[in-house]
């Protein structure tokens, strides 16, 4: 790896356990470390409790046994990106984007330059006045994103994001993503918990792809050990093969495993 | 939309209402109908120039007690909608008192209001705000449910307070419900008036278009009758277009019940 390895922990699940009112669990038993600056796929069928996890990091939910332990400071709020953009539909990009500073009483003559900053880095920055339905489902997700990092977050959370996307749009946005997760300028990575479902996306994004199955737990821990910055031609090289391959037999044990 | 499409779309009705008051005036001129039964447009319009002053004092008083519970209703409404909103428990205690209000016929209980008030401009208020704030509760009631989960998990990360979510989510969430209510909610408070003044059976000076339309029948004054009536309709219509006009201009830029191709 070319980052100076950093191995603080900053987010630990130990043994976590989540059940639903009714008797439905979620998650069996769910112990993961995620160190400061890396970036980490969720992978897994729908219904192994991916989302579960995320929901969990990001203390909208709370675990029904187990610990969560996150090393950030008491104030620290995660970036969080659903899996449909969840824009309010009646205020413009901008307002959007503005949203989470807004909510923590800055006002927005102090927060344009982050606003615009976050648009810029989205590639949103000439439709800032558009509301969401003038755009397009890449564009929006694109909104989505720049809401989520204009608070400068220090543990970014995805919920499959792009999972509605064509391919085309999923690519440009998964290249978007990692110019932000990966900044080039020297500036300290942004730690990254991805949600998703295709192998693909797993591989190119992360440094590790955590594989879950049903009924909730780890089914495997596999490490990415390529470079960033990645690009197109990571896409088409024969390690990115081999390492599809290798995550996609991972999947297929577990699928085979929760069957059994 | 185009210039033409825009006067397609006001131009139809009016024609087609003309058309209508035309094919009466006619109809009543071709087969000589006696005014006591059924009077021209014409002279409806010579008996409504003849009595304005008066009809117009009743128009008022009609409208304002009209406007006045349809207020009471909306302020009612919103209220106890967030109150259902907040707590399940208020919403299961008190629904049955909401759909008995609503379900009762307005005529039937207002005899009862009359008796318990004693007083008819009261009796009047009542019954327009009794018709009028259902639809308000109900609609406004979907409108604060049916907020995006993701939005109201994205507020509550993001540790919102209690009025930011209702000012910055729950508002303008609920505005479209709300916006629907608001447009069924005018036309009931008009009719709620209207029976509301039948059932009181107000007389004197300050009186409105309902009781105008009871003494014109009483006194066989049917051209004055419909003049009475022309400016009721006149009123339901103005409730409505404005309120349509109201809802267009506040969502029209993003909802799409008032999506303008």
């Amino acid at each position: 790896m070319t980052e100076p390895a950093e191995h603080r922990t900053l987010l630990s699940l130990a043994h976590v356990r989540r059940e639903f009112p009714g008797g439905r669990v979620a998650l069996a038993d769910v112990s993961l470390d995620v160190a400061a600056g890396e970036f980490v796929s969720l992978l897994g069928a729908s219904g192994c409790g991916k989302s579960t996890v995320l929901r969990l990091m990001s203390g909208i939910d709370t675990p029904t046994a187990g610990t969560i332990t996150r090393d950030l400071p008491a104030d620290a709020i995660p970036g969080y990106v659903f899996q449909d953009a969840a824009l309010m539909p009646w205020a413009s990009v901008r307002r959007n984007v503005e949203l989470p500073l807004m909510l923590r009483g800055e006002r927005p003559s102090a927060t344009r330059e982050r606003v615009d900053a976050a648009l810029h880095a989205v590639g949103l920055a000439d439709s800032a006045e558009a509301v969401p339905r003038e755009l397009s489902g890449g564009m929006k997700m694109r909104a989505s994103l720049a809401r989520s990092l204009v608070t400068r977050p220090k543990l970014w959370l995805l919920d499959e994001p792009f999972g509605a996307l064509d391919e085309i749009t999923r690519f440009a946005l998964n290249q978007t993503l990692l110019s932000l997760c990966k900044p080039m300028d020297g500036t300290k990575p942004a730690t990254a918990v991805f949600v998703t479902h295709s192998v693909y996306e797993a591989v190119f994004l992360s440094q590790r792809v955590v594989v879950m199955a049903r009924p909730g737990r780890i089914a495997d821990d596999i490490a990415i050990d390529m470079p960033y910055p990645r690009d197109a031609s990571f896409r088409a090289s024969p390690q990115f093969a081999a390492a599809c391959a290798r995550v996609s037999d991972a999947l297929l044990r577990a699928s085979e495993g929760a069957r059994a | 939309m185009t210039r033409r499409r825009a006067l397609t779309r006001a131009g139809l009705p009016t024609l087609s209402v003309l058309v209508f008051l035309a094919a009466w005036e006619a109809g009543v001129r071709a087969l000589q109908v006696p005014a006591y039964l059924l009077p021209a447009p014409s002279l409806i319009a010579v008996t409504l120039a003849d009595n304005f002053g008066s009809l117009a004092a009743s128009w008022w008083f009609t409208a304002r007690i009209t406007l006045i519970a349809l207020a009471l209703a909306i302020a009612g409404g919103v209220l106890i909608a967030a109150l259902f909103a907040l707590s399940r428990n208020a919403e299961h205690a008190l629904t049955p008192f909401a759909v008995v209000l609503q379900v009762t016929p307005i005529v039937s209980i207002a005899p009862l209001i009359m008796i318990l008030t004693d007083s008819p401009l009261a009796t009047v208020i009542i019954c327009a705000w009794l018709v009028a704030f259902f639809p308000i509760l109900a609609n406004t009631l979907t409108g604060l449910r049916s907020v995006d989960a993701n939005l109201r998990d994205l507020f509550r990360l993001q540790r919102a307070s209690r009025w930011q979510t209702l000012r910055w989510l729950l508002v303008p969430a609920a505005l479209p419900s709300f916006m629907t209510g608001l447009r069924i909610a005018g036309g009931l408070a008009l009719i709620g008036e209207v029976g509301g003044e039948f059932a009181a059976g107000a007389a004197g000076r300050d009186t409105g278009l309902a009781s105008r339309i009871l003494e014109s029948a009483f006194r066989t004054e049917i051209p004055k009758m419909f003049a009475a009536l022309a400016l009721v309709a006149f009123t339901g219509v103005a409730l409505y277009l404005t309120s349509g006009a109201l809802s267009r201009a506040l969502l029209r830029r993003w909802h799409e019940s008032e999506r303008v191709e």
